[in-house]
């Protein structure tokens, strides 16, 4: 059906009964294939993209990313100011989306280059965007402690 | 900024200036406390506490004061943050601490601030918040976050 959702550790998981496709990412995806599935353009930080995120957060609303999203998680947002760099750099947050093509001013991705936050641009709107990196297994922020937690234990 | 003492051991106290409407420089001095404890070898989870709810205080005197200060004071126990603005002060404390309550207008939720989230946010992010206003000399708020 996504055969980019297929790899060789992709597979098949069954959730509330019925069998979706989503793929099942334990141990988190590489900022790379977060890149890859949002068909995105690395603004800057392209150095940094081996880093490997386990969450992920779709918010246009800084205080509530600020208040409930996990460290080390990415944000796509439809904001594109410097406070939104900000907001990521107070949470040690991996990676910003832009979605739907915007991009920031310079000095929002000057601000970008000194905090070491890596910057993705992705045509996709945010509810889409966002369902990619659903489907391809990236947890968000609440869903991962449930989701990712207890089977890192059984391992 | 740093001080040795021989019983209490290093303690650490710095001081940053915030101008109220100055969006451009807002949150410069949430960044540099943020960076100081990431130097002094603070705990990251406490660090990304205290930098959340700074941040929040910085925003709020950006958005609301005409000048504010950004007081950090570390030591091996604790980490000490207080948040100083003259402002328009708030009316009623008890009102303003409850999540969704929101007096800044629409041009600061357009970037994303506003929705009363962030005196809520700062009390969740440390052991101890205390807040006191006086309307039209101003705010301060004073955190607390236990090393362990």
């Amino acid at each position: 059906m996504h055969n980019y959702l297929i790899g060789s550790d992709w597979k098949v998981i069954e959730l509330m009964g019925d069998t979706l496709d989503r793929a099942d990412s334990v141990g988190g995806i590489e900022l790379s294939r977060v890149c890859q599935i949002l068909d995105g353009e690395v603004i800057c930080g392209a150095e940094a993209l081996d880093q490997v995120i386990e969450s992920a957060c779709g918010c246009d609303l800084m205080s509530d990313v600020l208040a409930f999203t996990r460290p080390g998680s990415i944000l796509l947002t439809g904001l594109t100011n410097a406070q939104v760099v900000r907001t990521a750099e107070m949470l040690d947050l991996k990676a910003i989306v832009f979605v739907r093509s915007k991009r920031p001013d310079d000095a929002t991705i000057e601000l970008a280059k000194s905090v070491g936050m890596v910057l993705i641009c992705s045509p996709y709107p945010l509810y889409e965007s966002c369902g990619r990196l659903y489907m391809a297994g990236l947890c968000g922020c609440q869903e991962v402690e449930t989701r990712l937690q207890p089977k890192v234990a059984e391992a | 900024m740093l001080s040795r003492d021989s019983k209490a051991g290093i303690h650490l106290h710095y001081e940053f200036e915030v101008q109220g409407g100055d969006f451009a420089k807002a949150g410069t001095a949430s960044s540099r406390v943020k960076r100081i404890l990431q130097q002094i070898g603070t705990d990251a989870e406490i660090v990304r506490r205290v930098a959340v709810a700074c941040y929040e205080a910085e925003m709020n005197v950006v958005i609301h004061a005409h000048h504010g200060t950004v007081v950090l004071d570390a030591d091996l126990d604790s980490v000490r943050v207080t948040v100083a603005d003259e402002g328009p002060g708030i009316e009623d404390i008890e009102l303003a601490m409850m999540p969704g309550f929101s007096t800044a207008p629409d041009s600061i939720r357009e970037m994303g601030f506003g929705a009363g989230m962030g005196l809520p946010n700062m009390k969740n992010c440390s052991s101890e918040f205390n807040i006191t206003s006086e309307k039209g000399v101003g705010t301060t708020v004073r955190m607390v976050f236990d090393n362990a």
